[in-house]
């Protein structure tokens, strides 16, 4: 006999999840279940155990940028379908459903504003579009980006949240990882810093980019990053592949980064480096 | 010789005609049956290679017997003169690079290499370069730069390799780093996709000025098998996959990717290595000479507008 009785569920499942989800949540990382209103407060940071969930693009820019210096660049540009890709529906099909659910219009979101007064060109991968995966309307975002900066004289922070280069855009996705990193080399000519911050996950033809060409590379804990997928690199060598393999930890051991630094600290960080480099 | 599935039956014929005049005896005059059988033999090639579906002409960009990088290099350069080690691990033997002359004038080559035989598959690890290749070809690159050579590349590699030892070399900076360079360079650059054009470690040697195409190569985001597998997760959908993702030279061509295509001999180039490598001399020649004219910083402003162009976007 069962210790405990079960009790029968009160209303229907789905009717139980929603309500569970908005006032509760059970932390991935330690199991434990906390009011959902405490991961928001900490800029979904688990208040118990420190486990780093996503963090949308626009909190992203919120919880970085001065209050109302922050101008969105290039928000209107779209897509369009050059391949006439279908997989299980067809891409405009695919891109229309995405910017509905996701309120934006592509997987990338631009702006000039400033960071403690100083005026700075941020730019965050919106990873809910997509899975953050760079066709050409995110390499003309970031390449816009770069060259304001260069233009402007101001410094270039790009956080990046991807899966690679967009498979829908085929060959002309693959291009932007050329067009994105010529741009960086205009913003490097101009004398302005360009700090790559990297979260969960930065993958592929993000990774083999711009991502780790940062003047500075700051990484989240325990973020995937790397040029391969581990599936596909378990799939290539038949191994297991070890623990911690392409996390930030790992990438640090290895030389790749130049800070790990929790998001609490994300901002004073960039602040820190910043200043280091130009003041 | 090997050969694919769907060039069987003119590999078959093509056979029958050497045994034909191999057993004629001395005096016996085959040649109206020979003459037949290869009246024949162009007709069917013809009929084969026109109606090619895309999977075919990716399987031909990836033939064993498709020419390799240095069959080119000692066509078309002379006095070649190889650079090794990226100065940091060791020397990656998927990647070859260093000086030749063309017409006597001296340049810098770099490019993928697979390997013909078994062994020298294994030692070039298939053309799949690991980070310590594209940072070799960096420093020829700088070199290059330093001493006003013009750089040549030939890209020809399924992919970057996927491995442990990569990832924690840094493949991903070691490509970044190649993009950002080649972005830079003030002399002339002229990449050419000789047989698999495969993602990030194809464009790693692809920032250039021009960049060329042959007729039955392939330029893709993704290999159509990984493709695959991640939309219909089977990686035997691949010839669906390559058919979405216009990978072949046709589709780049139209699409900005490359600037010119290179028609290949009829089949494809290893049917007649030295017919196609006359036509890649004799292209490389012409774009050299185009953009000899050019100051450094002329170069590297025309080769940013060239990538700055590529996409497919609208509004805003």
């Amino acid at each position: 006999m069962a210790l405990f009785a079960k009790k029968k569920p009160v209303g229907d499942a789905s009717q139980k999840k929603s309500l569970g989800r908005g006032v509760f949540r059970r932390c991935d990382g330690c199991a434990e279940t906390l009011k959902a209103e405490d991961f928001t407060a900490n800029l979904e940071v688990c208040p118990n155990c420190g486990h780093h969930y996503r963090l949308s693009a626009e909190a992203w820019v919120q919880y970085l940028i001065d209050p109302g210096s922050w101008t969105e660049h290039d928000e209107g540009l779209r897509s369009l379908d050059p391949l006439h890709f279908v997989d299980s529906s067809p891409y405009p099909e695919r891109l229309a459903s995405s910017i509905k659910k996701s309120g934006v219009n592509d997987a990338f979101m631009a702006g000039s504003g400033t960071m403690g007064g100083r005026p700075v060109q941020l730019g965050c991968f919106v990873f809910r579009f997509m899975g953050g995966s760079m066709g050409s309307v995110v390499g003309e975002k970031i390449t816009r980006m770069m060259e304001r900066g260069a233009e402007r004289k101001q410094p270039v922070i790009l956080l990046s949240a991807s899966g690679g280069a967009r498979m829908q855009e085929g060959a002309l996705s693959l291009m932007q990882m050329a067009k994105t990193v010529a741009a960086l080399g205009l913003l490097r000519e101009a004398g302005m810093p360009f700090i790559s911050v990297l979260l969960n996950p930065t993958t592929g033809g993000v990774a083999a980019s711009f991502a780790l060409l940062g003047d500075v590379n700051i990484a989240e804990p325990r973020a995937l990053i790397g040029f391969t997928g581990p599936r596909v690199i378990e799939n290539t060598i038949r191994q297991t592949l070890p623990d911690g393999f392409q996390r930030s930890e790992f990438l640090m051991d290895h030389g790749m980064l130049d800070v790990i630094a929790e998001r609490h600290d994300m901002r004073a960080t960039i602040a820190r480096t910043l200043d280091h480099l130009l003041d | 010789m090997a050969h694919l599935d769907f060039e069987k039956p003119l590999v078959e014929l093509e056979r029958r005609i050497e045994e034909l005049r191999a057993a004629a005896a001395p005096g016996d005059d085959v040649s109206a049956e020979v003459g037949a059988l290869q009246e024949h033999a162009r007709r069917l090639q013809r009929e084969l290679y026109s109606s090619l579906s895309e999977w075919q002409k990716v399987q031909l960009s990836r033939h064993p017997e498709r020419p390799y990088f240095l069959d080119y290099l000692g066509a078309i350069f002379d006095d070649f003169l190889e650079l090794h080690g990226d100065r940091a691990f060791a020397d990656d033997p998927a990647i070859v690079s260093g000086f030749a002359r063309l017409d006597g004038r001296a340049v810098a080559v770099i490019g993928h290499q697979k390997g013909r035989t078994t062994k020298e598959k294994v030692r070039r690890n298939f053309g799949m370069a690991h980070p310590e290749g594209y940072r070799k070809a960096v420093r020829i690159m700088e070199l290059a730069g330093r001493y006003g050579r013009p750089v040549f590349t030939f890209i020809d590699t399924p992919g970057a390799y996927p491995g442990i030892g990569a990832e924690e070399r840094g493949q991903g900076e070691a490509i970044g780093q190649a993009l950002l360079t080649m972005s830079r360079l003030p002399v002339p650059v002229i990449a050419t996709v000789i047989g698999e054009g495969g993602s990030g470690g194809a464009l790693g040697l692809g920032v250039a000025n021009r960049v060329l195409m042959f007729e039955y190569a392939t330029y893709s985001v993704i290999t159509p098998e990984g493709c695959a597998s991640i939309l219909w997760r089977d990686g035997a959908e691949a010839p669906r996959a390559a058919e979405q993702l216009k990978l072949l030279a046709s589709h780049a061509i139209k699409h900005g990717i490359v600037d010119e295509l290179i028609l290949e001999p009829s089949g494809g180039a290893h049917r007649d290595p030295a017919t196609a490598a006359t036509a890649l001399g004799k292209t490389l020649r012409r774009h050299l000479a185009d953009l000899s004219g050019m100051s450094g910083p002329e170069l590297v402003a025309q080769r940013y507008a060239r990538f700055r162009s590529i996409g497919a976007i609208t509004g805003g």
